[in-house]
């Protein structure tokens, strides 16, 4: 049988009179890693800090590990959280960094010394211990930001953009490492991001907010193959999905949706148009087609492709791999 | 390189509108410093001449040691800013961070109402600050310009800490609070640190005025056991005759103390005014 790890019960939040979160309900079982995915601004880390205990949810109840901890403060919670910002204090060294969550709980010396240097050990921090956050790079910073979370040992992991002030190659290996930390620790994760590469990379479960509200749950592959309505299918995926005019037998004002990769070059296709940009990445190329005055689709080829622009292609689809959304959003097909 | 603003020619006109703002600032000094330790004639005779043999004399500092007790209003001042500008750092900093940090029913009409005072003289409210000492009985007592004073510094002290103290990021006192800091520890030990350069900064805003006040101990101190020096320095100057080597030596020796106090703060006063911003 599996345990629950975390609860939300219809949490909401209201800053003053605006409401920022929306009747939000979700099971973690215990060991899973949960990604908190949506655009800017649409309440994730609100989410997160109302589970962590930084912010008191307006209504609704947060269970962690089965105790109700909406009076709970955050220390006590068997949290611990990785910000964006690293957040590590400046006037203390690497290793009192790590170890102050310890000391306030009052764990005796050797145990401090013991979680300190398996921390070290699986992040490598060895040579940064006696120096201060400033003489760190950011890469470096993270880090420390979650060795000090796995000091704790929490039974929940809160990870609010981790990977946002770090450059793309670093940002893939900490969030290589940021897996294998994962399956090394075996402990619940929940993770908050805009990016959706990030979220389809690290996920067991995505859960896709939108304006406060949950949009869809389920795994990356569930999502991707199968999601609930128009945003969902936007949000995920890169190039992301094309909405496009569909045939004539379809509902007033719907919405054809084709993944990039679903589309393909065919002279004698249903869709007809000019190649307005080509971006080649090597690996594979996409193909930017004007097929209507105020209509573009992005085709992703595998490989190389010669294509030039102002080319005339033709495109065509298979219908089972395409997508209906009505004029609200909602999925028809 | 030589770009618009490291252009030699530049620089030194930077430079030379320094030196003669910093040689226009001094010179008051310098002259009271001067002539304090020349001969009362010599200072009439040849105000800006250095002490030379014949003129060099130290009768001004003599008075001002056998007159009253200098030494007892020295530290009578030392006590009063010191002990003043502890409690605006101290209560302004608590103030600032309550309301940079808590979300609560009236905080901006609260902070509004601490900045007020910026606006409005304390002097205006002496008369009834003097009732107010008379009923408590802290007249002739170093509390109540101790009391005075950091009403006086705490609105400008609030308003600069607050807008300071908000700059501080979020993210850095929640890890705290995850980590199991209460909220002094959190105030104390993460914010207080990073606003130092703005806590000198109102130290030294708060520090001079106060230091240099005759308004308020001749009012509500100018007892003999608690004068400060500035009072203490009065008895110098007479409706007929003005003691000018005793006043010019008293000035020379009052300026030590707010020179050590600025050393002190000098430091982080300068990155407070220069950077601005906490990161
Ligand atoms: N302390 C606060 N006071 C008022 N509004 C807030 C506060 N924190 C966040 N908000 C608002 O809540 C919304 C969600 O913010 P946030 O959770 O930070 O979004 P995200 O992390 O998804 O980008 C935003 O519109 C933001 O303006
Ligand atoms: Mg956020």
């Amino acid at each position: 049988m599996t345990e629950t790890s975390l609860k939300l019960d219809r949490v909401s939040k209201a800053f003053g009179t605006v409401k920022v979160l929306h009747d939000i309900d979700l099971d973690v079982q215990k060991g899973e890693f949960v990604v908190f995915v949506g655009p800017s601004g649409c309440g994730k880390s609100t989410l997160l800090r109302v589970i962590a205990g930084l912010e008191d949810a307006t209504s609704g109840t947060v269970e962690i590990a089965g105790q109700r901890v909406n009076t709970v403060p955050p220390a006590k919670r068997g949290i611990a959280m990785v910000f964006q910002s690293y957040a590590l204090y400046p006037h203390l060294n690497v290793a009192d960094n790590m170890t102050l969550g310890l000391k306030q709980e009052g764990a005796s010396k050797s145990m401090i010394t013991e979680r300190l240097a398996e921390a070290v050990r699986i992040l490598n921090l060895d040579p940064y211990l006696i120096r201060r956050p400033a003489e760190l790079s950011g890469g470096q910073r993270q880090r420390v930001a979650i060795g000090r979370a796995i000091v704790r040992q929490p039974q929940l992991f809160l990870f609010d953009e981790p990977l946002s002030n770090l450059d793309a190659a670093l940002r893939m290996n900490t969030r290589i490492e940021i897996a294998q930390l994962h399956r090394t620790l075996g402990t619940t994760m929940i993770y908050v991001t805009h990016d959706q590469t990030e979220a389809m990379t690290l996920a067991d479960r995505i859960v896709v907010l939108r304006d406060g509200r949950v949009e869809q749950v389920g795994s990356p592959m569930e999502l991707y193959n199968n999601p609930a309505n128009r945003f969902v299918a936007g949000f995920l995926g890169a190039p992301a999905m094309n909405f496009l005019t569909p045939p004539d037998d379809a509902p007033d004002g719907a919405e054809l949706g084709i993944r990039p990769e679903d589309l393909r070059l065919d002279p004698e296709g249903a869709l007809q148009g000019t190649v307005t940009h080509v971006e080649r990445l090597g690996g594979d190329t996409n193909i930017v087609v004007q097929t209507r005055p105020e209509e573009m689709a992005t085709i992703r080829v595998f490989g190389q492709h010669p294509a030039r622009v102002g080319d005339t292609v033709g495109l065509a689809y298979d219908p089972a791999k395409s997508f209906l959304f009505a004029p609200d959003g909602r999925r028809l097909r | 390189m030589s770009t618009a603003r490291s252009h030699p020619l530049n620089t030194a006109a930077a430079h030379a509108a320094l030196i003669i703002y910093t040689l226009i600032a001094l010179f008051p000094v310098f002259v009271i410093v001067v002539n304090s330790f020349k001969a009362r004639k010599a200072i009439f005779r040849e105000p800006l001449a250095l002490p030379d043999a014949e003129s060099f004399s130290l009768i001004g500092y003599q008075t001002v040691m056998k007159q009253g007790d200098f030494f007892g209003y020295f530290q009578n001042s030392m006590i009063v800013t010191v002990v003043a500008l502890f409690f605006i750092l101290l209560f302004g900093a608590m103030a600032a961070f309550a309301l940079a940090e808590y979300r609560f029913k009236g905080n901006t009409l609260m902070g509004l109402y601490l900045a007020l005072g910026i606006m409005i003289p304390i002097r205006i409210g002496t008369v009834a600050i003097l009732q107010m000492m008379v009923a408590t009985g802290l007249v002739n007592t170093l509390w109540a310009l101790i009391l005075v004073y950091t009403a006086q510094g705490l609105p400008l002290a609030v308003f600069i800490l607050s807008e300071f103290m908000r700059q501080v990021s979020d993210d850095l006192k929640n890890a705290g609070r995850i980590d199991g800091l209460s909220e002094y520890a959190i105030f104390f030990r993460l914010v207080l640190p990073l606003v130092r350069p703005a806590m000198a900064t109102v130290a030294v805003f708060n520090m001079i005025p106060i230091w240099n006040d005759l308004w308020f101990p001749l009012i509500l101190a100018p007892a003999e056991e608690v004068k400060t020096l500035t009072l203490g320095s009065q008895v110098f100057i007479g409706q007929f005759v003005t003691d000018w080597n005793a006043v010019l030596s008293a000035l020379s020796l009052a300026i030590l103390p707010v020179m050590v106090l600025y050393v002190i703060f000098s430091r982080q006063l300068i990155r407070g005014i220069t950077s601005g911003a906490v990161k």
